[in-house]
């Protein structure tokens, strides 16, 4: 029976060779690759913090609007007041000087104390009708950016990641499907998974998107998102999966599974797809980033969540007017949301030493 | 070679047809059509009808495509329901200015993120550390932010024209170039640092080879090891990845030409399909397929010309 050498073991031999060019490592790989995994590490779990916290960390809810301070500036909570005395944390309320042009000046002569674990958020100001504690600033609803992010989380990161779950599942049963039973069924799903992978992926989304019902509720459209990322997403991880158990079946473990009289449904699920758990969560940590950036691309062209719900693209679409942006420049911030949970799942990706191949699936 | 080449052809050909196809059926069955969308939905039935019979929708769906196809063959690729002149100018137009924002960003990033992999690829030190970080970020900034993140500085210093392809009045190509910079470097930064990246593990990976070694033992300089020996060999895994970049263009000049209004193909075809406007749709879909298959091609080709193995 041939025994396919493991890719890794031929990679090592020819790293050992001499790095000819190259000088001593400023300091150890491991370090560095240890260094990234915990930034990457902190990075997400602020993010999965923000998801699962939203309700008792926003200081306000989503929908929550204050006329009287459309596009606000930030409220930065204070402990020095303009006299130099310390104070337990404050914020000045803003007064609107221009109701044209929008523009707010701090009232120096009040304090608003920051009381916590209030009436259910963590933090809030303790006046909220005239000085609510706004974060991220207010946007041209008044309603609170800082707040809006955290629930914007919930819906955008979270649709990615049921989306790329949903891909790594529908991918390891296409790629193992076509891995096990190899012959027609094989080449049939990998020509058409070949197809799918060259398409553009948004133009795929957009255009299944936009040929299903444009009105629809919240739920429908997480759901319909969800499937369609998931359906798009699915090649990938198929393609590799498939490579995966076609080496692996020729292993051993497998025969000897077979031997002692294991059926196909456990041969391929209790002991084929367990050996693409590794790269299953790789392909889910690139993918992941590719659908948070999905959504945003949909939204802010219009064809993602409608406009009350929070989410990440939703607010960028919100802001998409350049001098909105020059003057109000919070409004930005779900990009710098969006950079951060991309750079942690890069970062997570990098620092693994078998150093894995910088293409994209989006 | 001569049947990868023709192997190869067929396969964009059919890429051209399916994607096209695709975008036409599905169009027509999505729920509403142009003649509801523009008459609105409590419109008469009788012109409802009317309108209708004179975009074709009334047909059966096989019956229109089969019209479609026959037409598509000679070049004819109907007439657009929203701006009621022939679809292949329109696309032309656009596909035009996608192409002219396309290539400028591959170019570019060929220019930035190759020369970046070698050097990062083949030291060591405090600025193989820097370019690594940077390409690190940028690679973490999707076109759509980068694009939004220029349009705003762009607004702020007033340095460059805040979206659009042309200014007012007669139309230059130094206008043209000035109103190019921004969303070509915002479509061009992700792809920069994903060739920066791509190259320097394939430089550190020759690098270590022992025949550099060997060519270093004898006495041939560092940098022409590095340049021309080592580089050669290390360009087959930025190659390979140009077939699958057109498409990453493709998406990424969708989002650039959305935020900095760039009149590309993604935002006819954004139109079109909100407009249900069938035939429109099939052409764009058309024009990009065309560009995807024209891009895999090439790369294909360049491919099996570096490294014969390729096509077998």
């Amino acid at each position: 029976m041939p025994l396919s050498i493991p890719a890794r073991m031929s990679d090592q031999s020819q790293r050992s060779t001499v790095a000819a060019l190259l000088p001593p490592r400023p300091w150890g790989f491991g370090a560095r690759l240890k260094g990234r995994r915990y930034i990457g590490t902190a990075l997400f779990a602020c993010a999965i913090i923000g998801v699962l916290g939203a309700p008792v960390l926003a200081p306000h809810g989503s929908n929550d609007q204050f006329r009287g301070l459309l596009n606000a500036p930030p409220t930065v909570p204070r402990v020095i007041d303009d006299a130099g005395t310390w104070h337990a944390p404050f914020i000045y309320p803003w007064v609107l000087t221009n109701r044209l042009e929008q523009r707010f000046e701090q009232d120096r002569s009040t304090r608003v104390r920051l009381v916590w674990l209030s009436r259910g958020a963590l933090v809030r100001s303790e006046d909220d009708a005239r000085a609510p504690l706004m974060l991220g600033g207010a946007d041209s609803f008044g309603r609170d950016v800082f707040s809006r992010l955290l629930y914007g989380a919930r819906t955008s990161l979270g649709l990615a990641l049921i989306a790329a779950f949903g891909a790594a599942l529908l991918g390891a049963l296409i790629g193992g499907a076509a891995g096990y039973v190899g012959g027609v069924l094989d080449d049939a799903l990998m020509r058409v998974s070949d197809f799918v992978l060259v398409l553009p992926a948004i133009y795929v989304v957009l255009a299944l998107r936009a040929v299903l019902p444009l009105v629809l509720s919240t739920g429908q459209v997480f759901g319909l998102l969800a499937a369609i990322f998931a359906v798009v997403g699915a090649p990938f991880v198929a393609r590799g999966v498939r490579a995966i158990v076609r080496s692996e079946r020729q292993l051993e473990y497998v025969v000897a599974a077979r031997s002692l009289g294991a059926g196909h449904a456990r041969l391929l699920l209790r002991h084929l797809l367990p050996a693409t758990s590794g790269f299953l969560v790789v392909q889910w940590t690139l993918l992941v980033p590719a659908f948070v950036v999905a959504e945003a691309t949909l939204s802010y062209v219009g064809l993602g969540f409608p406009d009350p719900v929070a989410s990440w693209g939703q607010m960028l679409h919100d802001a998409s007017n350049v001098r909105a942006l020059v003057d109000f420049p919070w409004l930005l911030s779900p990009a710098a949301a969006i950079f951060l949970v991309v750079l942690a799942l890069n970062l997570l990706t990098q620092s693994r030493p078998d150093r894995l191949p910088y293409t994209r699936p989006m | 070679m001569a049947r990868y080449v023709v192997r190869r052809l067929i396969f964009a050909a059919l890429l051209v047809f399916l994607v096209s196809s695709a975008a036409l059926v599905l169009t027509r069955l999505a729920p509403g059509d142009y003649a509801m969308l523009t008459l609105g939905v409590d419109a008469r039935p009788e012109v409802l009808e009317q309108a209708r019979a004179r975009y074709g929708l009334n047909r059966p769906i096989a019956e229109q495509y089969g019209d479609w196809l026959v037409h598509a063959l000679r070049f004819d690729f109907g007439e657009s329901m929203q701006h009621g002149v022939p679809v292949a100018g329109l696309v032309r137009a656009a596909a035009a200015n996608t192409a002219i924002l396309a290539a400028t960003a591959l170019v570019a990033a060929t220019l930035v993120g190759l020369p970046l992999g070698v050097i990062s690829g083949s030291r060591r030190g405090w600025t193989v550390q820097g370019i690594r970080a940077v390409s690190l970020v940028v690679l973490s900034t999707p076109s759509l932010l980068t694009s939004l993140i220029l349009l705003v500085i762009a607004a702020r210093t007033g340095w460059f024209p805040v979206g659009n392809m042309r200014s007012a009045g007669p139309s230059s190509t130094g206008d043209l170039l000035w109103h190019l910079v921004l969303p070509a470097t915002a479509l061009a930064l992700p792809v920069a640092a994903m060739f920066e990246r791509l190259q320097a593990q394939a430089m550190s990976d020759v690098v270590g080879k022992p025949y550099v070694l060997a060519a270093l033992a004898r006495g041939v300089p560092r940098s022409r090891i590095v340049w021309r020996d080592a580089l050669k060999a290390a360009l087959r895994p930025t190659i390979a990845v140009y077939g699958l970049v057109v498409g990453a263009l493709l998406s990424g000049s969708f989002a650039v030409e959305a935020v900095t209004s760039w009149p590309g193909l993604g935002q006819l075809m954004l139109n079109a399909l909100r407009a249900r406007d069938v035939y429109l749709v099939a052409g764009c879909a058309a024009a990009g397929s065309l560009f995807l298959a024209f891009g895999t091609l090439v790369s294909d080709l360049a491919l099996a010309i570096v490294d014969p193995r390729a096509h077998e």
